[in-house]
């Protein structure tokens, strides 16, 4: 079925020139506070979005040439990945990237997403392509709307090119609990990308499309994201609208970003946020513009991080917690401190009920948004 | 029996439309919970009275036995908000729309989509929370009521549970004269807000039911009452009571014919001086007053008989059903226990918090109440018949308001409404804001008979026109020439010239056939088109008469 491809050699078959991902050991970036002065640094080879954006602005490409590029790569890897449930037709996409073109060639404004071809979680409705949830409950569901976060992209320019694999309803961390389908992980296609989000983890990491959508409830975006080698990002609850998620735990879900870089994933964040009308949970704290206020590496000194003070909760390295993800986050803070950080311990005695309850509510608002899968409607 | 039922539900008439089939198994759609909808199957488990008496002596034991005995009454109200769009969506409802017209993702619970708070029903809570003069829970919140049943889309229904918006107040009303009268004042526990579920339409045949999701969303106000009623009557009125206040407020129309508003009825009863309750039991289908009133009654008298005759392990707690065409009661199902609907805070929606500056402004503009209007027209004079009247109707009563504001005499004024203008509403199927007769000319109308202007019988002929067609009344006097005729002259010489066109009967008056003054009275009043002051001219007319003899 999947056959064992040395990651080197997959990678290697892919033109578009990459940014490291997933090693982020020497290549990263720092968000800085509003109060220093701000010199907006040439990002676009560290983000895919701002590089095409770019490359149409100037006409050195086209939004066709561009889409071209990754729907040669989604034909080439998804048999062998099965990132997606369903695919755009690639007309459709390649209709909508000449529309850009056009719109360019008519020097009109086209929105800061032009021409990004973006993944979608299947739980996330959209409404001119099936929503399934990963489910057969809802086998060639088609949703009446659009969720706020998939609506926002579009109308920034973005292109959705499908909808990602999931476990079934989000409950899950490898896709294996899909109804349809097991997603490989790009770099070893004998290993799961994880879940909830494997789908959209491993498109991003294929390259097969430039960002992606996935949803977190306990890990479903961040674990994926290690597994697939990719920046995966879980905003805070209430950042951005639910509204079009199919909701598994009301109180703990929400929509996140994947990107190949941080400042793929954090301009596909700023996208998103927002308060929103239709949902009642959304915050209404103005979402500020931190995607200006990105700095690429390169220009930054030696301790970037001088004067931030990081706290490690002690109970998250106490005895219980397995040796090897204690050497990890231990190490993750020497190398904070190696930065210019000053690491602190703290202690959250509460820390242990965090697991328990996080079950309970999980578990009694996932029975009860799913009440509604009766048969009925 | 299932046609019976049939004609008691609220049957849409387009009732097969092609919507969304459920499909029921065994021929009976089983539901553990409560529900609005009422079909399952009827069977009379109950055994008859073993007690075979004629018919007469059997009502006068059954008074008998029911004086041995005391109802304990409570009732749940669920009130339909006349909010322009649904509780969580922005959805208009009307009723008697076509099945599934209006309809949206979030009141259909589809996946993904989200409930928002209409503001207006929160606004609407606290009016009636106020007006029943309940304490406010400043923070209270939302809880998921969770059963399944296929008019409830999301599988849960979004109430609140242990922190409802209003709790501990009471409503003062005063017993209809007919039934002995008297003032009331029960308690009230709680007031809370919850969204409504859509309907069940059953086909003839019994083989499917169809889903309409039109009122699913739809903001509701349960209130339920302390069980504080004693009898079939207190019952009646505390929900016709309800319902003026809330077309007082204008948060709800309250037409129990429509559905917004339903009453549930819990009655047990208890040997007169027994301190513990007895056994409840639940009434449903109740679509009028007096529905609430007999199937109480017959409740009472059906409890009471089976304790009297020892078999009061009979009466068991369960949902009955009030059979309006057989007016008896027949049980629906037993209630298995308390239902488990798995309750918690509905995580969607965050606290309702109000402030004491909102509530007061609230409090601020709340309208004059029902109870408040009666008193003050009581204090005012009016007869406790009139003040029943005057008070129902909230129109009635701005238009009493109206007319009196203005310095028409009270009583006079509480007479034409009561009388003529109350029959000209009923024949023509009326209401008081749609006749054509303003307050104004009422003030006008009462003015010009009292001071002499026109006689009353001139006063209730162009009342007609007035409320038909409006116009004034100085306007009508002038244009039809009605001015009273009070000069005694002028209805001197109209009696001397009936008496000389009339000899023979003037003869036979003077013969002793004194009941002949009326057809001269009528000749006097035919000349003089009507405008003759009728005091004065059965003086001068009398005169005239017993003069010559």
């Amino acid at each position: 079925m999947l056959s064992t491809i040395q990651p080197s050699r997959c990678l290697s078959r892919f033109p578009v020139h990459l940014p490291t991902c997933g090693r982020t050991k020497s290549r990263f970036l720092r968000v800085v506070s509003s109060a220093q002065p701000v010199t907006t640094a040439p990002l676009a080879d560290q983000s895919q979005i701002l590089s095409i954006r770019d490359s149409l602005l100037s006409r050195h490409l086209s939004a066709v040439q561009v889409a071209d590029s990754y729907l040669g790569r989604l034909k080439q890897t998804e048999p062998q990945i099965g990132s997606f449930l369903h695919l755009s037709e690639p007309d459709k996409v390649l209709k909508q990237a000449q529309e850009i073109d056009d719109k360019i060639k008519r020097n009109e404004e086209v929105g800061p997403l032009a021409g990004v071809l973006v993944a979608v979680k299947d739980n996330i409705c959209t409404a001119d392509m099936p929503s399934t949830g990963g489910s057969h409950i809802l086998d060639g569901y088609r949703p009446p709307f659009d969720a706020t976060a998939v609506k926002r992209l579009k109308d920034l320019g973005a292109i959705v090119v499908g909808k990602t694999n999931l476990d079934e309803f989000g409950m899950g961390s490898s896709t294996e609990a899909s109804a349809f389908k097991v997603t490989a992980n790009p770099w070893d296609l004998s290993r799961v990308p994880g879940g909830s989000s494997g789908g959209s983890a491993a498109a991003v990491s294929a390259r097969q499309c430039v960002v992606s959508l996935g949803s977190d409830t306990g890990g479903s975006v961040r674990q994926p994201a290690s597994f697939c080698g990719v920046a995966g990002l879980k905003p805070t609850y209430g950042r951005v609208s639910r509204f079009g998620l199919m909701a598994y735990a009301s109180s703990l879900d929400v929509i996140g970003c994947f990107g190949s870089s941080v400042a793929d994933t954090g301009i596909l964040l700023h996208a998103i946020s927002g308060h929103d009308a239709l949902d009642a949970t959304s915050s209404k704290r103005e979402v500020p513009d931190f995607t200006s206020q990105f700095l690429s590496a390169s220009s930054l000194k030696s301790r970037p991080l001088e004067g931030l003070r990081v706290g490690l909760i002690r109970e998250t390295v106490d005895g219980g917690v397995d040796s090897g993800v204690k050497s990890a986050i231990q190490g993750a803070a020497a190398h904070l401190e190696q930065l210019g950080s000053i690491v602190t311990e703290v202690s959250l005695p509460s820390f242990s009920l965090g697991l328990p309850a996080y079950y309970i509510l999980a578990s009694s608002e996932s029975s009860s948004n799913l009440s509604r899968y009766d048969g009925v409607r | 029996m299932a046609s019976t039922l049939f004609r008691t539900i609220q049957i849409h008439p387009f009732s097969l439309y092609p919507t969304a089939i459920c499909r029921r198994r065994n021929g009976v759609l089983y539901c553990t919970m409560k529900s609005t909808q009422t079909q399952t199957a009827t069977q009379e488990k109950q055994q008859p009275p073993k007690v075979k008496v004629s018919q007469h002596t059997q009502s006068k034991t059954l008074d008998k036995i029911t004086r041995d005995y005391e109802a304990i009454i409570g009732i749940e109200t669920h009130v339909q908000l006349s909010t322009l769009t649904k509780a969580f969506c922005s959805c208009p409802y009307n009723y008697g729309s076509q099945p599934n017209t209006s309809i949206c993702p979030i009141c259909m619970g589809l996946p993904g989509a989200l409930p928002v708070l209409n503001s207006k029903v929160i606004e609407f809570a606290v009016k009636l929370g106020l007006a029943l003069n309940c304490k406010l829970s400043l923070n209270s919140k939302f809880d998921r009521k969770q059963y399944f049943y296929p008019d409830l889309p999301k599988g849960y229904q979004i109430s609140q549970f242990d922190i409802p918006i209003a709790t501990g107040g009471y409503i003062d009303l005063d017993l209809p004269l007919e039934f002995g009268g008297g003032h009331r004042k029960f308690g009230i526990t709680r007031v809370h807000m919850e969204e409504d579920a859509g309907k069940l339409l059953h086909s003839g045949n019994g083989d499917y039911s169809q889903v309409d999701l039109n009122r699913a969303g739809v903001p509701l106000l349960e209130i339920v009452s302390e069980p504080d009623m004693r009898t079939g009557i207190e019952a009646a009125e505390y929900a016709a009571e309800l319902q003026r206040v809330v077309r007082y407020l204008g948060v709800s129309n309250g037409n129990m014919q429509e559905g917004s508003l339903r009453c549930d009825v819990n009655v047990s009863i208890r040997p007169v001086g027994q301190s513990e309750f007895g056994t409840k039991v639940e009434i449903k289908n109740l679509n009028s007053f007096s529905s609430i009133n007999r199937a109480i009654d017959f409740e009472i008298s059906r409890q009471a008989l089976l304790h009297t005759q020892g078999h009061d392990d009979q009466i068991v707690q369960e949902t009955r059903l009030w059979e309006e065409g057989a007016q008896k009661t027949v049980t629906m199902r037993k209630k298995e226990g308390l239902a488990d609907y798995r309750y918690f805070p509905e995580p969607d929606l965050p606290e309702v918090i109000l402030t004491q500056e909102y509530v007061d402004g609230i409090r601020n503009s709340l309208p004059e109440l029902p109870e408040m209007k009666r008193r003050r027209y009581e204090k005012m004079g009016l007869s406790m018949q009139d003040v029943l009247f005057l008070a129902n109707d909230v129109n009635v009563a701005e238009y009493f308001d109206a007319t009196i504001s203005r310095g028409a005499d009270i009583k006079l004024a509480a007479n034409w409404i009561m009388g003529d203008i109350a029959a000209y509403m009923k024949n023509e199927k009326l209401s008081i804001n749609e006749i054509k007769l303003m307050p104004e000319e009422l003030v006008e109308l009462i003015a010009s008979i009292k001071g002499g202007t026109i006689s009353g019988k001139i006063g209730k002929e162009i009342l007609f026109e007035l409320l038909a067609k409006g116009g004034t009344v100085k306007g009508l006097i002038e244009e039809k020439d009605l001015v009273q005729i009070v000069d005694p002259v002028e209805i001197g010489k109209m009696v001397d010239k009936v008496l000389s066109e009339n000899p023979k009967q003037l003869e036979q008056y003077r013969g002793g056939k004194t009941k002949l003054q009326g057809f001269f009275a009528g000749q006097v009043m035919k000349i003089s088109k009507g405008k003759a002051n009728p005091v004065l001219l059965n003086k001068i007319l009398l005169e005239k008469l017993n003069a010559k003899s």
